[in-house]
């Protein structure tokens, strides 16, 4: 880890709600710090060179996925991205595309999975309706509860909707973040919905249909979802479903 | 002024406000949510390790019950906790993690037949029974009998937070994201909802509610290093403290998590030990076996951090650029449990450390991470002071939790405590009328404006930034792991100094909306009463018990300290919270104080101690032999709850012929242990 070198940030600012603000990018200089994070420095920043800097982060340890932004080029979370990974020092910061933008850095996710968690009716729709608290839950399959965890890590951060160019090209997309939580409640021996039922949701070009198989998803899911494997599983149960 | 007006208003979006949103709109009430960030952001995503109920469908967990569960939660809390909260919490554990399956929750399952577990840093081979399989399964965690943690991987958390919101969005419960409250809108006798903030466009709203639920987490934030997300500030407290009525509970007992990584303060969950990783010190030498022979690496947390603190103080430390450290080496579980039952912990160390937690060990120290204390509650999460005002979660004081909180209870906590007072909550709604009086709430919307032009315009010259980092450096230093009389009155008097200052605040930033400097303004002012409460309710405790450990006063003593402490703020301009004391009545105690398994018994004991003692002998006896458990239970310290949660908790050994292998308190420490 190279110390006390000195990092140059290249931070894109605008103030969609100031009249008259026009989207610019402004360099800033900074020591880096052992273990120094992008998280560290965007806070080191704002204390002492711009309290105006918009950023968002909540937990700072890559669970939460507030923090995703394009950084050098690739949408990732900033809370564990460490300086010490760019050897050149410069770092350029862009807000994730494809989201409403609050200001500078920060975008509206949060917004955007709601609506999609509307849109596509993103929860568990129980076979079982009124479970009985009191008694004994009923079993599952110990490799199903496994494979259902391995698919719910998704952190809603939106890397993967900025990473697609399905999604910029089309704003309606579900994008992989829409069919990995299909295919997590598909997979759900728990939920009543049918192959079906899911076709009427992602049966199109805005769902599996729609995907060009680029993979920016897959690249650069924080969390190393295998977004590739449940699209082409979600493609094969579709097709299926139309025969 | 923007009025809107709603039932039930819910402040916080994490797992405890979620669910008290749920049981709101389930009865059928308007319901609004107000959160800094998107739900599923919440900080109870970060919990990994689980949650505690008393399923007992493992073989390390059969015989485990509700009686059991109460027993460790109040020898857990030193028994500074309430102990009807902590049956009603026991009794309806198993209830809100069987809902949670119907909502989603992928738990963990019991496989069948011989697996391979590390225990006490042997492997050992246990065999699950064949009718256990693809029941809930449960880990070990610190200072339980039985193995009791229900978990999903190490995400346990993650999961039950989505789960929760999930539910919540398919009841079709706005929540109101990023937006802020800053101040309760009272009459001093009732709550009448908050004035709130949305953070993107800087608009002040009036949000008018029956109920206020408080759910906003813990106050870590005040510590330089936590283990909390950044948003864990107290403000929730903040707001209740400033209200010159509503009382605060227990601010000073803070809880230290024994393994955070160094230097960022991530926590590695304890999990990690209580799936059979060891703390080990510069020396590679385990030592926790050396201060307590029988739970080792398992006693309660704030026991660990405080055995791993005495073992840096003797030189045994590894020195870093950030203060000695001990090492938490997980190896010997292999990569295989690693990587699937461990998972967010291998990433955070490959994220943050660069290293692989599989080979290397893992810098650790303990690091703050939890708030027992928080806006007092009666049994139904009402705060005493202000109608209408609720809190629920780590914000709250309805206190199961003590001086010090269990692994794994907190989860359970947020959606227990959620059921449970969700209920309360909706009755009160539905027993209530809205009253709304527009002049009351303009005057503190009013008043909020005021403060906000008098930053934004004002001549003052102070850093928010500077200010908090100051606060946060004072709570480290003089408020931390172990405490004395001369280091709290400095504490005391350096936040005073800076509440002080927090009066002359100046920003550089002028705008009023989307201004990351004006939220921090109006945070500082708020977080410094907040470090307030605890400095000065852990400087006139003179006792040591839980978290809350006094050097200059070792022994728990509950001849004079057997109570609760409760500050409240009644002059605005003051610079120091009064402190009040409720008592804890022995006579009332199923469990009465006794020695609590670690060290030396230095116990003062209090003087019914004995008397009640007798009596509960006597009570039993006279219920005779043919009594059962519950009858037992019932006669010593009749509990209720909501009654639909009122029924018993099916357990798979009631299905078994063979019998339970325990009765509380029949088997032997060592074997307890286990």
């Amino acid at each position: 880890m190279s110390q006390g070198r000195t990092l140059t940030f290249n931070i894109f600012r605008y103030d969609p709600q100031e009249p008259g603000d026009k989207p610019k990018m402004v360099k800033y200089q900074l020591e880096e710090a052992p273990g120094m994070t992008v998280f560290i420095a965007l806070n080191m920043l704002r204390e002492h060179q711009d309290t105006s800097l918009q950023f968002d982060f909540v937990c700072r340890a890559g669970i939460c996925g507030s923090c995703a932004m394009v950084i050098n080029g690739f949408p990732t979370l900033a809370c564990r991205t460490l300086t010490s990974k760019y050897p050149k020092g410069e770092i350029t910061l862009m807000p994730l595309p494809g989201f409403e933008l609050i200001g500078d850095l920060s975008v509206n996710t949060g917004k955007f999975m709601r609506e999609l968690a509307e849109r596509l009716k993103l929860w568990l729709q129980p076979n079982l309706d009124d479970v009985d608290v009191h008694r004994l839950e009923a079993p599952m399959a110990p490799e199903e509860a496994a494979k259902l965890y391995e698919l719910e890590r998704c952190v809603e951060c939106g890397v993967c909707v900025s990473a697609c160019a399905t999604k910029q090209m089309r704003d309606s997309f579900v994008g992989a973040v829409g069919m990995m939580k299909i295919a997590r409640f598909e997979l759900d021996s728990r939920d009543e919905r049918t192959v079906e039922d899911f076709y009427h949701v992602i049966g199109n070009q805005d769902g599996v249909f729609g995907c060009m198989t680029l993979l920016g998803c897959q690249d650069n899911c924080p969390k190393d979802l295998p977004h590739m494997q449940q699209i082409a599983y979600l493609r094969r149960k579709m097709a299926g479903a139309l025969v | 002024m923007k009025l809107i007006y709603t039932d039930s208003l819910v402040v916080g979006a994490g797992l405890a406000g979620l669910r008290v949103a749920i049981a709101s709109k389930e009865r059928g009430l308007d319901t609004v949510v107000l959160s800094l960030i998107p739900a599923k952001r919440s900080h109870s995503a970060a919990a990994q390790g689980g949650m505690q109920a008393s399923l007992g469908n493992t073989v390390k967990g059969m015989g485990d019950d509700e009686d059991i569960h109460f027993q460790d939660t109040v020898k857990g809390s030193d028994w500074g906790c309430d102990q009807d909260v902590a049956r009603m919490f026991a009794h309806c554990a198993p209830k809100a993690v069987r809902e949670l399956t119907n909502w989603g929750v992928p738990w963990t399952r019991v496989t069948k037949g011989p697996r391979q577990v590390v225990v006490n840093a042997e492997k050992v081979t246990i065999e699950e029974a064949e009718e256990a399989h693809g029941l809930i399964n449960a880990r070990d965690f610190g200072g339980t009998k039985k193995w009791r943690t229900c978990y999903t991987a190490d995400g346990t958390g993650h999961s039950l937070l989505y789960a929760v919101d999930n539910k919540a969005i398919s009841l079709d419960i706005p929540v109101h994201e990023r937006v802020e409250a800053l101040s309760l809108i009272h009459d001093g006798k009732r709550c009448h909802g908050v004035v709130a903030r949305c953070m993107i466009t800087g608009e002040l709203r009036a949000y008018i509610a029956k109920s206020t639920t408080i759910a906003t987490g813990g106050y870590g934030r005040i510590y330089e290093v936590s283990t909390n997300a950044i948003i864990c500030e107290g403000i929730g407290q903040a707001l209740a403290l400033e209200t010159g009525v509503a009382k605060l509970g227990n601010m000073e007992a803070v809880q230290f998590h024994p393994t955070a990584i160094v230097p960022v303060g991530i926590l590695t969950t304890e999990g990690c030990r209580g799936d059979g990783g060891l703390l080990r010190d510069k020396d590679g030498h385990r030592f926790m076996p050396d201060y307590e022979p029988e739970k080792k690496e398992l006693a309660s947390r704030d026991v660990v951090s405080r055995r791993m603190t005495e073992h840096i103080r003797k030189g045994k430390g590894v020195d870093s650029p950030y203060g000695p450290h001990l090492w938490l080496d997980i190896t010997l579980l292999g990569r295989k449990h690693v990587e699937t039952n461990l998972r967010e912990v291998k990433e955070i160390c490959e994220s943050f450390l660069g290293i692989d937690p599989a080979k290397d060990w893992i810098p650790v120290r303990p690091t703050q991470h939890y708030s027992m204390g928080g806006i007092r509650t009666d049994k139904t999460g009402q705060n005493p002071q202000l109608k209408g005002l609720f809190s629920v979660g780590e914000a709250a004081c309805w206190d199961m939790h003590g001086f010090n909180r269990l692994g794994g209870n907190s989860l359970a906590e947020t959606v227990v405590g959620g059921m449970i007072i969700g209920k309360y909550v909706a009755d009160f709604c539905q027993e209530n009328t809205l009253e709304i009086n527009t002049g009351l709430a303009e005057s503190f919307v009013d008043k909020v404006r005021n403060e906000i032009d008098e930053l934004v315009e004002g001549p003052g010259t102070e850093s928010p930034f500077a200010l908090r980092k100051e606060m946060e450096r004072i709570m480290m230093n003089y408020v931390g792991i172990f405490r004395n009389g001369p280091e709290l009155e400095k504490a005391v008097t350096e936040l005073q100094a800076l509440l002080k200052r927090a009066k002359n605040l100046g920003l550089k930033c002028k705008k009023r909306h989307a201004n990351p400097e004006l939220v921090e303004a109006l945070r500082v002012k708020r977080m410094l009463k907040v470090a307030l409460t605890v400095a000065c309710g852990a400087a006139a405790r003179t006792e040591s018990r839980g978290a809350h450990a006094r050097e200059d006063f070792p022994q728990r003593n509950d001849k004079d300290w057997l109570n609760r402490t409760l500050s409240s703020w009644p002059d605005e301009n003051a610079l120091t919270p009064e402190l009040d004391y409720e008592e804890l009545d022995v006579m009332k105690m199923e469990l009465p104080p006794g020695y609590r398994g670690y060290g030396i018994n230095n116990a003062i004991a209090h003087p019914d101690t004995d008397k009640r003692e007798k009596e509960i002998t006597k009570i039993l006896s006279e219920l005779g032999d043919d009594a059962d458990r519950y009858q037992r239970q019932q006669a010593l310290m009749p509990f209720e709850v909501p009654e639909a949660l009122m029924a018993r908790n099916e357990r798979l050994c009631d299905n078994l012929d063979r019998p339970a292998s325990a009765v509380p308190g029949e088997e032997s420490e060592g074997e307890q242990a286990l």
